[in-house]
């Protein structure tokens, strides 16, 4: 036989190994929590320093999170959903935050939002095929007086017509 | 001529509108062209005036004043060296003497003092422009003096609702309590408003002085900003301005030798509009989803951990230096009746001189739109203005001329809430605007009463329905009637006013319900 039981069977289950984390993403994880899970009400710090080192809240992090605040996997996940911010997929290299509030819609924000759309080919909180843009709704940027406003990777962008909107983004349709 | 050997000082906004508008790049063509032509300057980079329709605006200091100049892109920095901007030259964006502009020079500024004149995070030039001359008042004075003083001033909650912040601070004084805290509630979701983002970024001190003075006065020693997570420019101008605060001994223990104690942190929000609303907000920053608590307990008895707390929005908190600094008299000889002080109004949306107006109560709303605002951006008839945010009525026309004050707009069902102001063109479609408010609510709601969570999206539905002509009657009938179910069952102002832009648009502007009919 060219196999023996003995290799046969299966090796022992490791936690690490049916994460699909990365060392390095892990590594980023369990800075953030050395940093912060001490502090009153720590969920809302870690999920920021999360995602501001990943980019996202990866499922994966939600059960070392529980565990280091010593809460469930539910009461983190059901934060991470709550809250409109946190996204659980990896974004595009860059973020789009587009807003849709009143102030914006009375000075052409629809018809920006309809442009942006149908520019990137994608709707709201989806990623467009090439990896490069997500569109994110934002309900206010507080810049009200000089709307359409878009965030881009978090600089804000001010009377944005569907003209400027193409040139800061180097896409057309 | 001979030019001056002092360096000139030059300013540039780092108010977010202002950079979103170019001020950044305005500022790196200033410093490089100055380079090129060897002249030496000193650029210093303050808050924004509020006068946002000409921002970036640049500002030169003069012997005779600050001289400004705007709308500036940096292809104008060129020219505006070449025409002699450090001596007042002349040049097509010359504003002359910034102070002089009326829309500046007819306002009344007492929260907004320092707006556009300092370097926001320079405590050195927060210091120099009457800066914790009211925590050092406060210092000095008993704890229950400085209360009154809050209470007779005037001072109501500026966050929307209206609440007098002196009776807040007396209870939690009262209450019984190892720890007590001071939260501010940064939480601007309010579409068409901005003063909260202005105060922190553009004169964070004061608001930090006041949440000091509110620490002394309750007996709390520790506060805590939730700033939105929209709002980073705010958040690092916060930070700075906290980290020299804590240098200077103007937080931390034994406050300038006083004995007092007072702790402040920034935590930021992510991006839910009901953490606006208190208890959301306090269940937010213990780490948790952030759904309405049940009142009472209010939290000024059982707040934050479950601890007595003061919760008081930026502009409540950042008016009250002022109020320690002149007196409660000063500050009530503004304003009328029941409303007493200043409002720092934001204009918003379809508007041409969009940004921020300090005035005392009473202003009308044509007087803002008109004389302040200078009618829409578009150059068609104003139709129409949402006052109050997202939950605030649209008010038509025929009452622009309506005293801004809280009783006056209650009376008819109308909200001066945070005092954001956006102006719609007579382009707008009102049951789009009506609908719109229900998916705000439907998409905001934390979903823990009834009336909100299943109303807003049921209004949607029979708002689609009226405007598609499908028995419009009936429609009408249970779209009021549905309203009527939010407004007296919800547990908070969510679900409780989302009806109110809803039922003003179907009041004052029925023909764009029927256009399907």
């Amino acid at each position: 036989m060219a196999t023996s039981t003995f290799e046969r069977r299966s090796p022992p289950i490791k936690l690490a190994e049916l994460s699909s984390l990365s060392a390095a993403d892990s590594a980023a994880i369990n800075a953030v929590l050395a940093r912060l899970k001490d502090l009153p009400g720590a969920l809302l710090p870690i999920l920021h320093g999360v995602q501001d080192a990943l980019g996202y809240v990866p499922k994966d992090a939600v059960p070392i999170i529980a565990k280091s605040l010593n809460l469930s996997r539910a009461e983190v996940h059901g934060v991470i959903s709550f809250y409109h911010w946190y996204r659980t997929e990896k974004p595009g290299e860059h973020v789009l935050h587009l807003c849709r509030a009143e102030a914006c819609q009375a000075v052409g924000g629809r018809a920006l939002e309809a442009h942006v759309k149908t520019t990137l080919g994608i709707d709201f909180h989806q990623t467009t095929a090439d990896g490069r843009y997500t569109l994110e709704p934002a309900y206010c940027l507080g810049n009200c007086a000089v709307g359409p406003s878009l965030m881009i990777d978090g600089a804000l962008k001010g009377r944005v017509t569907a003209d400027r909107f193409d040139r800061l983004t180097g896409v057309t349709a | 001529m001979n030019a001056p050997k002092k360096a000139v000082t030059i300013y540039v906004p780092r108010d977010s509108t202002a950079i979103s508008l170019g001020a950044d790049d305005v500022a790196a063509a200033i410093s490089a062209e100055a380079a090129r032509i060897g002249l030496d300057i000193k650029l210093v980079r303050n808050s924004s005036r509020g006068m946002f329709w000409l921002e970036p605006l640049v500002e030169v200091a003069t012997d005779a004043g600050r001289m400004g100049y705007g709308p500036v892109q940096p292809e104008d920095v060129a020219s505006l060296f070449a025409a002699g901007l450090i001596h007042s030259g002349s040049h097509p964006l010359s504003l002359d003497l910034v102070e002089e502009i009326p829309y500046l020079k007819n306002q009344e500024r007492l929260t907004f003092a320092r707006a556009g004149i300092t370097d926001p995070v320079s405590l050195a030039d927060y210091r120099a422009h009457d800066g914790y001359k009211g925590l050092t008042n406060a210092l000095a004075m008993e704890p229950a003096a400085i209360i009154a003083a809050v209470t007779d001033s005037g001072l109501r909650g500026r966050g929307g609702a209206a609440f007098p912040a002196g009776i807040k601070w007396k209870t939690v004084a009262g209450a019984e309590g190892a720890q007590k805290y001071i939260v501010c509630n940064g939480d601007e979701g309010d579409s068409g408003t901005f003063a909260d983002r202005m105060v922190c970024e553009g004169d964070p001190f004061v608001l930090i002085e006041g949440m000091t003075i509110a620490g002394v006065a309750v007996g709390a020693t520790r506060g805590t900003i939730y700033l939105r997570c929209e709002y980073p420019y705010g958040e690092r101008a916060l930070n700075e301005a906290i980290k020299a605060a804590y240098a200077a001994n103007w937080l931390g223990a034994n406050i300038q030798g006083s004995g007092k104690h007072f702790d402040l942190e920034v935590r930021m929000g992510a991006g839910a509009y009901i953490c606006g609303e208190e208890t959301a907000l306090l269940e937010s920053l213990e780490g948790k989803r952030g759904m309405v608590r049940f009142k009472p307990p209010l939290p000024a008895i059982k707040g934050l951990f479950g601890c007595p707390t003061v919760i008081n929005n930026v502009i409540t908190l950042a008016s009250v230096p002022i109020i320690l600094d002149k007196g409660s008299e000063h500050y009530k000889n503004f304003g009328v009746d029941r409303s007493r002080g200043t409002l720092p109004v934001q204009l918003a949306g379809n508007i041409k001189r969009g940004g921020l107006v300090e005035k005392a109560f009473g202003v009308s709303l044509r007087d803002l739109l008109y004389s302040f605002g200078g009618g829409s951006l578009s150059g068609r008839p104003i139709r129409t203005v949402q006052v109050g945010g997202p939950l605030g009525a649209y008010i038509p026309d025929s009452q622009f001329d309506l005293p801004l004050d809280y009783e006056a707009y209650a009376k008819l069902n109308n909200m001066v809430g945070h005092g954001g102001i956006t102006v719609f063109d007579d382009t707008v479609d009102m049951a789009e605007q009506a609908r719109f408010s229900m998916e705000f609510c439907a998409t905001e709601s934390c979903g823990k009463c009834t009336p909100c969570r299943i109303g807003s999206t049921r209004g949607m539905e029979v708002i689609d329905r009226l405007v598609a002509g499908d028995q419009p009657v009936k429609q009408e009938a249970l779209l009021r009637d549905l309203c009527d179910t939010m407004l007296a069952g919800s547990l908070c102002a969510l679900g409780g006013m989302a009806p109110f832009p809803v039922l003003s648009a179907l009041n004052h502007f029925p023909e764009d319900f029927r256009r399907a009919g």
